[in-house]
Formats: C-alpha cells, structure tokens, sequence
C-alpha cells in the first residue's frame, strides 16, 4: 500500500467541491441551529404552560434521538407526506434541529445570565415585554454566548459526513464515490481525514478570537 | 386635582415573600410634591414599597391609587378588575426609579441610556430626544461623558446617568432606593446634590429609602419609620431625629448613630 500523489491531484477537484458542500451545509446548520435555538429557548420561557412544555418535550426529543435516524427520517419519510426535499436542504433542516436543541441550552444559559436588575430597568423605563426582550435581554445575553455557540457549530461541522446518509454530494460522500471508483481508499479517506483537521483547526483560530473579543461584557 | 388630594394613596396592602410576611395590611399616603424619605431596618418593607409602586412586585392583597386611579386593578362596569399588561404600563408612565445598584444598560453609551425609553415608548424622533438626553445629563453633570459607555464611569456617574435615564420618562413621582448605598463615601455627594436639584428645580413627588441620615433630615418633608412591615412613627423630620417617640425608633437612630452616620 503506497500513497500515489498523481491519484491525490486527480481526485483534488471533486474532494474540494465536496468541501465546499460541506461547509455551505454547516454554514445553513449553523444560522437554523441559532435561530432554532432562540427560538426554543424562548418558548420555554414562556408564560403559556402548553407551549413552553410542548417545546420542552419536542426538544428533548430531538436530543435524546440519532441525528442520522432524523436525517432518514426527512429525507426519506416526509415525502410520504408529500414533503419532497431537496438533499442538501433536508440535511441542513436536520442538523439545523439537532444542533438547535443544544444552542437552547446555551442561549438559556446566557438569558439567565443577564441580571435581575436589567430586567427591572426595563421596566421601571416602561419598555414592554418585546422590547425589553429585543433591547435589553438580547444583546447582553448574546454575546458570552458567541463561544459556546461557535463551539457548537464546530461540533455539527464534523458530523456533517451523516450526510452522506442521505445522497448529499458533501466531502465524505465525494471521497466514497472516487474510491469506489478506483478501489482505492487510502488517498480519499486520508484526505478527508485532512480537510476535517484543517478546517477544524482554522476553526479553533477563530473561536479562541471570538472568546476574547465577546467571552465577557463589561459592566 | 385639587393639592389636598394625595397623589399615592395605599390601603391595606399586604405582601409575603414564602412564608416571611413583608407588608401586613399597611396604608399611608403621599401627598403631590412631597418629599418623603422611607426608613428602618434591613427588612423592614421599605424597598418592597418602592418596588411595588413601580410594579416589579405583586401585591396579595389591599389597593394602591396613583392620582387617584387604580395601579393594580381596573374599573371594568364597576367593577375591580385585576390589572392588564396595558393598564400597568399606561400607570407606570407616571412613575420612576433609581436603583441602588444603578442597573444601567452596560451595552448602551451613556446618551443611549437615557434616550432608549423615550424614544421606544413615546416615539419621539432621536433628535428631539438626544437634545434632551444632553439638557438631563447637563442637569447631572454628565453632558461630557455622554458617548462613555457605562463601565467606563464610577459609581456616583452611573448613579447620576441613571437618575437622567429616570427623568427622561418625566415622571410625577421618583422613586429612590438606597441609590447611595453601593457608592464609595467620596462619591456619595455627588448623588445627593443631584437629588437636591431634582428637589429645587422640579415638582416631582419624591420617595427616598435610605440610610443617609443627615440627608434624609435635610431633604424630607416627612419622615416615616419601618418595622416588621408597618410604621411605627411619622413625622416632621425634627420630631424623627430629635425626639423619636417609639422605643423602636429610637433603639434603631441609636444603632445608626453608633454605625458613624451623621443625623
């Protein structure tokens, strides 16, 4: 088993492709994943029993089940419904869902952060609730949170090979057609090995620089 | 309105925190332009009383009027209804809060504190709303540091933004709590001067809970005295400080004096 170079600048091209699918889709699951999780999160704060429950219950759902079974499920199951998706699409929604389930908890964490007190001027200035939601909450809970948020976001980038699972055209799925195609799976895995390790690293950069400009407010 | 009806008017009002009963079954009344200056004892109910006017407590039981309309219920067909989201926020338009530890918006400029509320609540233009933040915060000293965020200040300007940010809602009544207590010593005059031109340039009813003493005397028309959820004793401020009639009264001045504050 040796490593031939010429294989490696032959496959190069439709492994980059792969990456950039693969980061289109963590960089769709991200922007779900937080919107989700606000979402979520503020549902559970709400006032309405049923609504904050059914959320809660929904979400520990999603937690507690395989994000490749979720995969398969909207991929392959909503279309007996008549929820047609396309690959790339279904596999963001997924890892959008899962990974918001886990950002709740990290915007839950950075609301309760946010001290009694803000909430008390809020309303000794008369602001209503989604104001003070939207002006005062918000924006302090935020950004502590960037870190753990971003953290999350690396997590679901490496997971995003699941995706695979279900025909979309990312990394992992490109590296398993070529060495299928030439019986040759040292150079395509090692590679993909590769990408994950570069991009995670350069990921790591960039969230050591996220914590020190916003890992805390200034009171 | 005539001046002799009592612009904060509370019945029989009674709180509990758990099983601690805070307020049991108290009234009083303020009348327009007064200064009145709330003290006792830590957990005496004076902070709860402020902090109910401004709605951030419930109340379980008994009525508060705020010229003469009811805060926590509303006149439905004669009846008492309790209060809605709406009816709360069109009463807390009248009124205002300085908090002892300030609770400024530590991601707003010092200009933003003060402008934010107006211009959410009422909608007035930024304008219009920036040139007053600068009239309040030239009143409290503070015009230079309106583009300074709120970490880069002490204490005692937080405090006085603060007092701004309250005044730009132009409430009837203010209400004080402890907003000198977290200060430094040094820092406390500043605040108090403040509060001393709030009282000569405005006629704004005034609610003062605090351990200042000397200044409590000097700046209060009246003064009440907290226990256990009640007052003990009201009074002139002369009759409190010079010749308290409760023993309770006096066991607590005498505490206070021994503690090195000045009466």
């Amino acid at each position: 088993m040796d490593w031939d170079w010429n294989f490696v600048w032959e496959i190069m091209p439709t492994l980059i492709q792969g990456v950039k699918i693969t980061i289109l889709a963590t960089l769709l699951g991200s922007v779900l994943a937080a919107i989700v999780g606000l979402g979520i999160a503020l549902a559970r704060r709400s006032p309405n029993k049923a609504l904050s429950r059914g959320v809660g219950w929904v979400a520990e759902f999603i937690r507690g089940t395989p994000l490749l079974v979720q995969l398969y499920f909207i991929f392959y199951v909503l279309p007996d419904i008549g929820i047609l998706l396309p690959p790339l699409v279904a596999g963001a929604i997924g890892l959008g869902l899962h990974y918001g389930t886990y950002t709740a908890e990290v915007y839950r964490a950075g609301i309760d952060n946010v001290p009694r007190g803000q909430w008390e001027a809020a309303k000794a200035c008369n602001l209503s609730a989604r104001q003070t939601w939207s002006h005062i909450i918000i924006p302090q809970a935020i950004p502590p949170m960037i870190p753990a948020l971003a953290n999350y976001f690396i997590a679901m980038f490496k997971e995003t090979p699941l995706l695979s699972a279900i025909t979309v055209l990312e990394l992992m799925n490109q590296a398993k057609s070529v060495a299928n195609t030439y019986y040759r799976y040292l150079e395509p895995i090692t590679l993909v090995g590769a990408f994950f390790l570069a991009i995670s690293l350069i990921s790591v950069v960039l969230l050591r620089w996220l914590e020190r400009r916003y890992g805390k407010i200034e009171r | 309105m005539s001046a002799t009806t009592p612009i904060i008017k509370i019945d029989g009002i009674s709180k509990s925190f758990g099983s601690f009963k805070v307020l049991d079954g108290l009234s009083m009344q303020v009348m327009p332009r007064e200064k009145l200056a709330l003290i006792g004892p830590s957990g005496s109910g004076k902070t709860t009383i402020l902090r109910i006017l401004m709605t951030l407590e419930r109340i379980d039981g008994g009525h508060i009027q705020i010229e003469g309309e009811q805060l926590y219920h509303m006149e439905r067909n004669g009846q008492l209804l309790p209060a809605d989201e709406r009816h709360l926020a069109r009463m807390r338009q009248k009124i205002g809060m300085v908090f002892q530890l300030f609770n400024l918006f530590p991601h707003k400029s010092v200009i933003d504190n003060v402008t934010l509320a107006p211009m959410l609540t009422k909608g007035t233009p930024r304008a219009a709303e920036q040139k007053r933040a600068m009239e309040l915060l030239d009143m409290v000293g503070m015009a230079d540091k309106a583009k300074a965020m709120p970490a880069q200040l002490s204490g005692g300007q937080k405090q006085r933004v603060a007092i701004a940010r309250a005044l730009a809602l132009q409430p009837k009544i203010m209400l004080f709590d402890e907003v000198t207590s977290a200060l430094d010593p040094e820092l406390v005059e500043e605040v108090l001067n403040v509060l001393w031109r709030l009282c000569a340039e405005t006629d704004m009813t005034m609610l003062l809970v605090t351990h200042e003493m000397g200044f409590a005397h000097d700046f209060a028309d009246r003064v009440l005295f907290f226990d256990r959820g009640r007052i003990v004793e009201e009074g002139k401020p002369d009759e409190i400080f010079r010749n308290p009639k409760q023993e309770r009264t006096q066991g607590f001045l005498k505490k206070i004096i021994a503690a090195g504050h000045r009466v």
